[in-house]
């Protein structure tokens, strides 16, 4: 059987890496004490499928990983449960058996939401700067891939980009954006976004994952109202 | 390098009780691995300040990866958290590109679980381990804008305080720190606690005061109140220049492993570190009496932890901490008396729930001997990891100088069933530059290792056998403390030998340690207190992580030495003399002084001694001296072949002048 969790990643702990947010989940999964499937082989590994890789230091509200499990399993009260035994910032928000055959994460989501906190002089230049990128016809990028460096055109990944507000923070001015990008056949990281934009990133929080499917949208695992826990930090 | 400017000393009066989050976040995205500045293990304390707690702070001198799996840092977090009038906090070393944004923006050294500056505590507390983090330390002091320097603080600074083997040679550090601790902490730390805490509570009256009743603690050295004494440049007494102070400091001997069954809830981080498992302390101190080994010498008598508690520890540990791996940890763990039974425990729980993930045990340093390797091969079921054995001579007549007694059959005997169960890949640990050795002695290291390949042949077609090879570095407190040190030339000189002997020879594959790292870690394992001129100024002209091979650097060393008008040959290659005083004298890790002169006659004369938990005594000054004795459980050696289990070793004679009968 396979359980689909959906968890968010919010305060100091955005700092870990994708490969330490693996390791969490493995030891809250042994804790909780749930027949989770092993691969073969000498180095057994616990059979974890996390879809999009969250780079280093971005939050998000809503984060998949799909674990095999050896027999099927009772998910009522699951989240909870996982939830306490994961570190502080990371909730678990809904969990659902998948059906059997169900796609992967990786294979099924289309396109992805981030909120962007960036500086970027004011909120006029930045709505010039976003038309700019609307309007143009290809947006050519270096990136770098197996070492080398190669042009990629950033433009066809971008399906929405808009500025929906600003504020203070600290004496400074900084403006929200959202954007969504396409996950396929490679994703879009906000630090690439802000540079075709000339803004400064200060926060990327991935907000929302999407499966587009004969023209009909929906989540990997829909939450009714995202609860977001925030880490309160110790200040 | 870069002259490091250092941070302007602070004051703590007016302490600042702000986390300094909100100014530390604003860098992680410029470093790497920036989850190491961010706290919020499992297991991390939440610790109250408040008045009537001791604040302390643990540092461990080298990265967070290096230093958060420190089992004596977290024993101590643990027995300081669960105090009433205590709290304790952790700090590691920022790395460098951290550093240089620290230092840029004025943010000075914070704490992992409140992110408060380290100036802001009553105790930083440092694990020295390593010889060559000693720079670190200094820049972990600077970068808490605490003085520098033990004369140049106040009140209002929190005191300095040094713990780990490396305290045992105090004087190179002696400056720079109010105090050391010698031995087990676990004991000790609350006694500190309570004298701090006193101190505190009547209002910080003088910072001298406080420095002569932590001297009174056993244990406790507190370097300010001794003065080194000189004759024609030679070191001729560490005294007490105020009355009532010891003579002499003992260090302190934990009696009963089970009374303190710490670290009861191990940290586990978020971000890998090395030895991420839980580790289990099966027994502490070795009686195995390598010559070279300053830990087994420092840590006796023998104390074991019984084998129902160990299992108990291991039982809970997994279910707490998630972890697929646990490490019976020890000097040597195939010696523990119940080994055996808790390896099939461990194994019978993990196998006894159906779907239960498979665990896998570990056992640093392994015996060489078959039985060792059964024991291996039946625990490492849910991987496969490396064999690592150390033979560290190559040759019978240098394993006796040493008093590593591991017969070349025994060797065989273990890579022949490392082989024969699957393994391809072995590890084997040499040390060059031992007293009395010989270009034979070095040369029979690579005339074993093809033996070894041959072994492995026999059942691979192709086997690997690493030959790690590491330069000696002579240890206070041991036998070999009046040895003088291979050069760095020499120790190439040898390298390179072995390097050729190996040349073109299939399967072997040899490492090295850079020899100029051996000759700086000796400038700090025997120094006196002149060395602390050293050290700073190596760390003033950016010599930091010195354990990190891409930032040694033995010319600032050098350089540092010429400025301090002190001489490599006279601190590290330098052979002592009998009754000459060696800088730590004043300092006693149990051990009678005439017993390790003896067994440094006895390893010239390459007399071998064999283990006292299972034969007569002695009288090293361990146990009689402390009021102890060994707790082992097994009246009898283990099984197994070599080390004093049942071996032959040959014409090899216990010194008629050291035996005093059995107790």
């Amino acid at each position: 059987m396979k359980i689909r969790f959906r968890y968010s990643k919010l305060g100091k702990v955005r700092w870990t890496s994708q490969r330490d947010v693996a390791r969490m989940w493995e030891r809250a999964l042994r804790r909780a004490g749930l027949p989770v499937a092993y691969s073969q082989g000498f180095s057994p590994r616990p059979l974890l499928s996390f879809g999009l890789a969250l780079p280093t230091g971005c939050e998000s509200l809503g984060e998949y990983v799909d674990v095999a499990t050896t027999q099927p399993l009772d998910v009522a009260g699951l989240g909870d449960c996982i939830s306490t035994l994961l570190p502080a910032g990371v909730d678990v928000q809904a969990v659902a058996g998948l059906p059997d055959g169900s796609a992967s994460l990786q294979q099924a989501v289309t396109s992805c939401v981030w909120q962007l906190d960036v500086c970027a002089g004011s909120t006029e230049e930045l709505r010039r700067q976003v038309a700019g990128v609307l309007s143009a016809g290809s947006l050519p990028i270096e990136r770098e891939r197996k070492g080398r460096v190669e042009l990629d055109d950033l433009r066809p990944a971008i399906v929405r980009l808009q500025v929906v507000g600003s504020d203070q923070l600290a004496g400074q001015e900084f403006s929200t954006l959202l954007a969504e990008v396409l996950t396929q056949p490679r994703g879009v990281r906000p630090p690439e976004l802000c540079s075709v934009l000339g803004a400064e990133l200060w926060l990327a929080r991935r907000t929302h994952h999407w499966i587009e499917h004969d023209g009909r949208r929906s989540e990997p695992l829909p939450i009714d109202a995202p609860q977001v826990r925030r880490w309160k930090d110790a200040s | 390098m870069t002259e490091r400017v250092p941070q302007a000393p602070g004051s703590s009066q007016g302490k600042d009780v702000r986390s300094l989050w909100p100014r530390i976040e604003p860098l992680l995205a410029r470093v790497t691995k920036p989850a190491r500045y961010i706290g919020g293990e499992l297991h991390a304390a939440s610790p109250v300040h408040e008045p009537g707690r001791v604040a302390w702070l643990l540092l461990y001198p080298d990265t967070y990866e290096i230093g958060l799996p420190n089992q004596g840092l977290q024993i101590l977090y643990e027995i300081l958290n669960e105090r009433d009038d205590a709290l304790a906090e952790r700090a590691y070393a920022p790395w460098l590109d951290l550093e240089a944004l620290m230092r840029a923006s004025g943010l000075p050294l914070f704490s992992l679980e409140s992110h408060l500056p380290a100036s802001r505590f009553d105790v930083l507390a440092f694990n020295l381990s390593a010889e060559l983090t000693v720079t670190n330390v200094l820049n972990m002091v600077d970068l808490a804008e605490v003085p520098m320097r033990a004369a140049d603080r106040t009140c209002e600074h929190p005191l300095v305080v040094v713990g780990g083997h490396c305290a045992f040679n105090p004087e190179p550090m002696a400056d720079f720190v109010d105090a050391f601790v010698m031995g087990d902490g676990e004991e000790v730390v609350g006694e500190l606690n309570q004298v701090i805490g006193d101190w505190l509570r009547s209002g910080r009256p003088s910072r001298g005061d406080l420095l002569k009743e932590l001297a009174m603690v056993r244990g406790v050295y507190v370097p300010s109140l001794y003065e080194p004494r000189y004759e024609g440049g030679r070191l001729v007494g560490v005294e007490p220049v105020v009355p009532g102070t010891p003579e002499r400091v003992e260090k302190r001997t934990v009696a009963d492993l089970d009374a303190w069954p710490y670290p009861r809830h191990q940290l586990v981080p978020l971000v890998e570190v090395v030895h991420d498992r839980l580790n289990v302390e099966v027994f502490r101190g070795c009686t195995r009496g390598c010559r070279f080994c300053q830990a087994g010498m420092i840590t006796r008598p023998v104390r074991e932890r019984s084998e129902r508690e160990v299992s108990r520890m291991v039982r809970e540990g997994l279910a707490a901490s998630g972890y697929d791996e646990v490490a019976l940890t020890s000097l040597s763990t195939a010696d523990f008396s119940g080994v055996e039974p808790v390896i099939e425990g461990v194994l019978d729980s993990a196998a006894g729930c159906p779907g239960a993930p498979p665990v896998s045990v570990s056992l640093p340093s392994l015996r060489v001997d078959a039985f060792t390797v059964g024991l291996a091969s039946q625990i490492q079921r849910a991987k496969r990891t490396g064999l690592t054995f150390a033979p560290e001579g190559g040759t019978w007549r240098m394993r006796r100088v040493i008093n590593k007694l591991i017969r070349e059959e025994d060797l065989y005997a273990a890579l022949d069933a490392a082989f024969s169960q699957g393994w391809r890949r072995v590890k084997l640990y040499f040390l060059v530059g031992l007293p009395t050795e010989t270009d034979e002695d070095v040369l029979a290291i690579a005339d074993l290792s093809k033996r070894c390949v041959e072994i492995g042949r026999r059942y691979h077609q192709n086997v690997t056998v690493v030959v790690s090879v590491g330069g000696f570095v002579p240890k206070p407190h041991t036998p070999f403390q009046w040895f003088g040190q291979d050069t760095g030339a020499e120790i190439r000189r040898k390298v390179i030998l072995l390097r050729e002997a190996c040349r073109g020879a299939r399967g072997i594959s040899l490492r090295w340690h850079d020899p100029d790292a051996s000759v700086a870690e000796g400038i700090v394992s025997r120094g006196d207190r002149r060395v602390g001129a050293v050290i700073e100024h190596v760390w003033r002209h950016g010599g930091t992580f010195q354990e990190w091979s891409e930032h040694f650097d033995l010319g600032l060393w050098q350089a540092a030495l010429d400025a301090c008008g002190l001489s490599l040959h006279d601190l590290v290659h330098r052979e002592r003399e009998e009754d000459e005083v060696l800088p730590w004298d004043h300092i006693s890790a149990g051990l009678h002084r005439d017993f390790l002169w003896q067994d440094w006659q006895d390893a010239q004369a390459e007399e071998a001694v064999t283990d006292c938990r299972w034969t007569p005594c002695y009288d090293c000054g361990a146990c009689t001296d402390g009021g102890l004795e060994h707790v082992v459980a097994s009246p009898v050696p283990p099984a197994g072949g070599s080390q004093g289990t049942g071996q032959d070793i040959g014409d090899a004679r216990v010194p008629a002048s050291l035996v005093r009968g059995p107790r």
